[in-house]
């Protein structure tokens, strides 16, 4: 394993190398828990520390991995660190626990954390590594507090229900009731609007990238390649296996 | 040299237009629409007016958006056979935001985020039916009575009020004869009956000329060649086989006659109007057979185990899913090829 520096921007990961919107990765806990507000940060919050964690950690110990293990060894320390944060979160949040359920030690299955740890943390510095795993995981944060917030918006009608889940008593009166007398939308509630609500914020994102590159494009006459999870991390060393 | 022509399927003869189909399916709906509105109140009108508008409005509009030309893809009457199927499916005095939700869902997620006209793989009306059962299913099991169950007619006002303000009547809605039956674990067939004012003859008031309307403009649409038989009849014969299969005669736990199926709910709009849809369902005569039937099979299931006023929405969209499968399972021989000769090599 290279002990190169990153050689691309680590901003990407925020929006054109976005692990939800672009990447698709981590759909599951994406989709299933971002029914409000409260407990897309929460799960956001809780990959994000896994995420940092677990890239440190692994770039720490990418000298002493062995290549042909390094899976086993990535998703046990993913696991440890996992634990941690949901042993955490049993201490200080009990209510979030115990709505976020299995989705959190569902943590360790998120193709994110793995797929950072593999094209990222185990070929890089651990400063860069952890920097890398705060700026994916805010992406991530993101996409989930903005599913979060419509899905709560249209399903619900109301914005920051139930905040003192997670930040204690003082949340309480948080509770933004956008329209009184609401009657509930379900389908935006259950899962199949979650898969709506997640393509239209795709088409949206794949919308402004279109408007902002036609306007490059008038500019000058250079076009972006399409960033993909493999594309931007092109390592030295690493011939691609398929050269057509 | 004469250039090669290849046209695919289908290979029709007649004059049938997208247009011309289009308006054969609203007139075959209009014995139905009558019928409902002499049953049911004038909930059935307004709805129906108010979806079309939506439709009509909301077509235009992602038309517009596409960048087509919006009056020549609203001559097709496509978005109005939608809107009329979807309100004929509805329950009488929905209340206007539910249509307003159902039809705009059905136009711009059943029908536009596919490509519009031709393109969709889900039936548009029974997608917007669905969402709003799942959605508001308090609403959209609220069905009013039908005339003839002893409740005091709805007049004309009444109905708009109903719709446009949401002003509660007391005592208004009444369980279906569906509802019924599923919910029943205590009285015989013939107790029921006689138990509940909804329930007479086969059926029961209002919903037996309403299923025998839609099965008669079915009909006409059948010697109009614009659907062919194998849809509607798998589906008849998928219901009646289920229902046959659980049957039980007047005990407790009967589920209802073939009878009884066949004419209540939405049966015959479904088998008539829905599952003939050529565009979501399959394409061949062998596979809208087994289109019919599925939908049949499934449409029993949910209504006698679910938890739902009626099944046919789910079983069409369930069968709209396994469409692409059956398309490529069964496949039409093509002339001089096939199993004898097959066999002969």
């Amino acid at each position: 394993m290279s002990t190169a520096p990153s050689p691309e921007p680590r901003w990407p990961g925020l929006w054109s190398n976005n692990p939800a919107l672009v990447q698709l990765l981590g759909l599951c806990p994406l989709l299933g828990v971002s029914s409000n507000l409260v407990n897309a940060l929460g799960l956001g919050l809780a990959s994000l520390l896994v995420l940092m964690g677990s890239n440190l950690l692994i770039s720490l110990c990418r000298q002493a991995i062995p290549a042909s293990i390094r899976l086993p060894i990535f998703v046990m320390i993913i696991a440890a660190l996992t634990t941690c944060v949901e042993l955490l979160m049993q201490a200080w949040a009990y209510d979030l626990y115990r709505v976020l359920g299995i989705f959190l030690p569902l943590i360790v299955t998120n193709c994110i954390i793995l797929g950072r740890a593999e094209s990222f943390a185990s070929r890089n510095r651990p400063i860069a590594s952890m920097l890398d795993g705060l700026v994916m995981g805010l992406g991530f944060m993101a996409v989930l507090l903005v599913l979060g917030g419509l899905r709560e918006m249209i399903g619900e009608g109301t914005l920051m229900a139930d905040m003192d889940f997670l930040l204690g008593p003082v949340a309480r009166e948080w509770t933004i009731t956008l329209v009184s007398d609401y009657r509930p939308f379900l389908f935006v509630v259950l899962p199949p609007g979650a898969f709506v609500c997640m393509g239209l914020l795709i088409a949206a994102k794949n919308a402004i990238d279109a408007h902002y590159r036609l306007r490059q494009s008038d500019a000058d006459d250079f076009t972006q390649p399409r960033a993909t999870h493999t594309s931007l991390e092109q390592q030295p060393g690493r011939v691609p296996v398929r050269q057509l | 040299m004469m250039p090669l022509e290849h046209r695919s399927s289908p290979h029709s003869t007649t004059s049938n237009k997208t247009d011309r189909m289009m308006l054969l399916v609203l007139i075959a709906l209009l014995p139905a629409l009558c019928v409902r509105t002499f049953c049911f109140g004038w909930g059935t009108p307004i709805t129906l007016l108010w979806c079309s508008l939506i439709a009509l409005g909301s077509e235009a509009v992602l038309l517009a958006l596409r960048r087509r030309a919006p009056l020549f893809y609203l001559r097709d009457k496509s978005a109005l056979v939608t809107a009329w199927l979807l309100a004929l499916s509805l329950p009488p005095d929905l209340p206007w935001w539910c249509s307003l939700i159902g039809t705009s869902f059905a136009m711009v997620f059943g029908k536009h985020i596919y490509g519009g006209l031709g393109q969709n793989p889900f039936n548009p009306a029974m997608l917007g039916y669905v969402l709003l059962l799942i959605s508001f299913p308090l609403p959209m099991s609220s069905w009013s009575p039908a005339d003839g169950t002893g409740h005091p007619w709805l007049t004309f006002s009444d109905s708009l009020q109903l719709i446009f303000l949401g002003k509660p009547i007391d005592g208004w809605t009444m369980a279906t004869p569906l509802d019924l039956l599923r919910n029943n674990n205590t009285l015989t067939m013939p107790e029921l009956w006689s138990t509940h004012r909804q329930l007479s003859g086969l059926v029961g008031p209002g919903w037996l000329p309403v299923n025998l309307a839609c099965l008669a403009g079915g009909l006409w649409l059948l010697k109009k060649k614009v659907i062919q038989w194998q849809a509607p009849v798998g589906m008849l014969a998928g219901l009646a086989i289920m229902s046959l299969i659980f049957w039980n005669g007047s005990g407790s736990a009967s589920r209802g006659s073939p009878l009884f199926h066949w004419f209540s709910g939405g049966t015959m709009l479904c088998a008539f109007f829905i599952v003939t849809d050529p565009v979501s369902g399959t394409s061949t005569r062998r596979g809208q057979l087994l289109f019919g039937l599925g939908a049949g099979l499934l449409t029993y299931t949910i209504r006698a185990f679910g938890g739902y006023p009626d099944a046919l929405a789910f079983a069409t969209l369930l069968m709209n899913m396994s469409a692409p499968a059956m398309d490529y399972w069964i496949r039409p021989r093509t002339l001089g090829h096939g199993p004898h000769l097959k066999e002969r090599r």
